[in-house]
């Protein structure tokens, strides 16, 4: 009990943080800081250099050092942390409530910047919007395409049923991560991002509905076969009526349990392919390629900070992991 | 008899599912906007005679079906065409790529096998190693497997210590023992990335299996003859336990080329991974077929070893098939 609690808890902070990326990210994802490159998170203070401690946090003001690889902090002013800000800025997208930010003209950089001196606490927040949307959204079309498949399959029968198999066992045989590489390959590179996004959503839903297809079928044709579904059929009960009345309910379980387990796996290969440069594209940000900026050596070895998008990566997928598994011994105790 | 028959049915329907997948791969690809030679068109350098020359020697004009039936005929005699970025046999080229996946695979694959299945009979049979292994497979689950590489990548730079990129040092022309010393080292990063990602699926399977086993009535009537425990559960709970693992297995087999990938891409591995993306990219048409055309390849050969291993490990599956 207590377990499922902790994993709802924590599904819904990550989600509801994301979901409201513009309240709770200080920048806009795509706004620059050209004149702090790889800056490190900012430390937040509570105590000034006299030694008082301030109930309200503040940063100091960072400067690039001579060097142009570290900053320091200039103490001689210190820039209040205000919460609940209201912003009005030019663009209407990025102008409203913010949870957090500080006082202009000084910088929070909660998790550091990127090379463009772009906000990553910003730009993960903002970033999971699209990673997350795409997952969810690919989720629906695979399980759709799947329900609707495999209904078809289980309740006609005979050939029907033997040539949606054939094609689910296909789908399930192929490894789905190049069966996804293969169809991008085949589809036009450059495209805008939104178009991109969509892409790789369909993509992803369409390599994915063969468990579901399969699983709905092996439901349905036990369904089939318990008595009162036999009975309603006696009393003159048509297809379509049985299956929504009857049978859907019974198949309801199954969908949410490969719902769960398929938006994390959807979420991993959109972070995937983006990481190869196949998915979403700059200047959209995505997990994954917040997480191709890893691949440069130097990053790897001088800017720890980069690293923060794999540990909300690990976040995510733990919770939907604790999720499947409160969710797993519940339909089981409700099935028993 | 029975087996050749249906092994003769399998092989059929694999050569059948491997002529849908490359007419497929055609049309797809003759959909597309663009080809490798519009790129070309860009450069002041390349003249436009050059680039018709181009055109026509490659035959990138040509109608899709006749562009088809051409590639088709040369891929029988084992020539998968020409890739224009490497200007070399798609063959040639391929043959270097897929060995060196297959030694990074297949050593994380045999690894993750050797180590899994011990340590899942294990941790079915004391509750103790049960609770650890569970909870080890849980954490390693829930890690995706990109951050475990990143991570690992990570880890050995920031140590210094490995070699990180690449199959040899410098320009490979090391020989003998300090060659072969060179890749483990080299492999080892990739391997471990690879193992970790993929040892919870065995560990659990085999756990599962077998416990499942050994709650059945002949462990126990064999536990009251006094057979000894190592014996009970490899002679007798083992093999009973076995056809879920051999589907596994086969299924491993399948996905041989594929699950290494990204490892590959992230470390810097010349295999078939980062060959096939760099393809993608380039609009190389002909690696990038041939490279679906494999992987298709091995997905049927695996499946089918599954199948034929569970064929000859399990009488029941003798005698329903036929």
């Amino acid at each position: 009990m207590k377990r499922s609690q902790i994993a709802v808890i924590m599904f819904c902070l990550l989600h509801g943080a994301i979901l409201c990326a513009g309240f709770f990210a200080p920048y806009a994802p795509d706004q620059q800081n050209r004149a702090f490159p790889f800056a490190p998170p900012t430390p937040i203070h509570w105590r000034d250099q006299a030694g008082r401690i301030h109930l309200r946090p503040f940063v100091y003001g960072i400067r690039a050092n001579s060097d142009n690889e570290n900053y320091s902090e200039s103490r001689n002013v210190a820039y209040p942390v205000r919460f609940f800000v209201s912003v009005k800025e030019e663009r209407a997208s990025q102008s409203g409530l913010h949870l957090f930010s500080a006082q202009e003209p000084g910088h929070l950089f909660l998790f550091g910047t990127d090379e463009f001196g772009r906000d990553l606490f910003s730009r993960i927040l903002y970033g999971g919007r699209i990673s997350i949307a795409a997952g969810l959204l690919a989720m629906l079309i695979a399980l759709a395409l799947g329900t609707v498949l495999g209904s078809i399959a289980g309740m006609a029968g005979g050939v029907v049923d033997s040539a949606i198999m054939r094609l689910a066992e296909l789908g399930l045989a192929l490894s789905w991560f190049y069966l996804l590489l293969a169809i991008r390959a085949f589809l036009p590179l450059r495209t805008p991002p939104l178009e991109t996004f969509f892409l790789v959503a369909a993509v992803l839903g369409f390599t994915g509905w063969a468990r579901p297809a399969r699983l709905v079928r092996g439901v349905l044709l036990s369904a089939k076969e318990r008595g009162f579904v036999m009975t309603a059929r006696g009393f003159g009960a048509g297809p379509i009526y049985l299956f929504r009345r009857h049978l859907l309910p019974q198949v309801l379980p199954v969908l949410w349990t490969q719902a769960v387990i398929l938006i994390p796996q959807f979420i991993m290969a959109e972070v995937a392919l983006s990481f190869l440069g196949l998915g979403a594209v700059e200047p959209l940000a995505s997990w994954g390629n917040l997480l191709a900026e890893l691949q440069s050596y130097r990053v790897i070895t001088s800017y720890w900070w980069m690293f923060t998008p794999v540990v909300v990566l690990v976040l995510v997928s733990f919770s939907y992991f604790l999720l499947l598994n409160s969710l797993q011994k519940r339909v089981h105790s409700v099935a028993l | 008899m029975r087996a050749a028959k249906y092994m003769c049915r399998r092989i059929a329907a694999g050569v059948v599912l491997m002529l849908g997948v490359s007419v497929l791969s055609f049309n797809l690809s003759s959909l597309v906007p663009g080809n490798y030679f519009d790129e070309m068109r860009l450069n002041p350098q390349v003249s436009p005679q050059t680039l018709a020359q181009l055109r026509l020697d490659y035959g990138v004009d040509e109608t899709l079906p006749h562009r088809y039936l051409h590639w088709f005929r040369n891929a029988l005699t084992g020539d998968f065409g020409f890739s224009f970025a490497y200007n070399m046999p798609v063959s040639s080229l391929i043959w270097q790529r897929l060995s060196n996946t297959l030694l990074l695979a297949g050593t994380a694959t045999a690894l993750v096998w050797i180590v899994g299945v011990p340590v899942g009979i294990f941790s079915a049979r004391f509750r103790w190693a049960n609770r650890i292994s569970s909870l080890g497979s849980a954490a390693l689950l829930s890690v995706p497997e990109l951050a475990v590489i990143l991570l690992l990548v990570a880890f050995f730079v920031r140590m210094g210590t490995m070699p990180l990129g690449g199959i040899v040092e410098g320009n490979g022309n090391a020989a003998g023992w300090s060659r072969i010393g060179a890749t483990g080292l080299h492999l080892l990063i990739p391997v471990l990335a690879l193992t970790i990602a993929g040892l919870p699926i065995v560990l659990q399977h085999t756990s599962t299996a077998m416990k499942e086993v050994l709650e059945a009535t002949f462990i126990q009537a064999a536990r009251g003859h006094g057979i000894s425990p190592a014996r009970l559960l490899l002679r007798h709970a083992l093999p009973a336990a076995a056809n879920p693992l051999i589907s596994l297995f086969g299924l491993s087999l399948a996905a041989l080329i594929g699950t290494s990938l990204l490892a590959e891409v992230v470390t810097g591995w010349p295999g078939l991974g980062p060959l096939f993306v760099q393809s993608i990219f380039a609009r190389d048409f002909y690696v990038v077929i041939a490279i679906v055309m494999l992987s298709s390849l091995f997905l049927i050969a695996g499946n089918l070893v599954g199948d034929l291993l569970l064929f000859a490990a399990d009488p029941r599956i003798r005698r329903t098939n036929s």
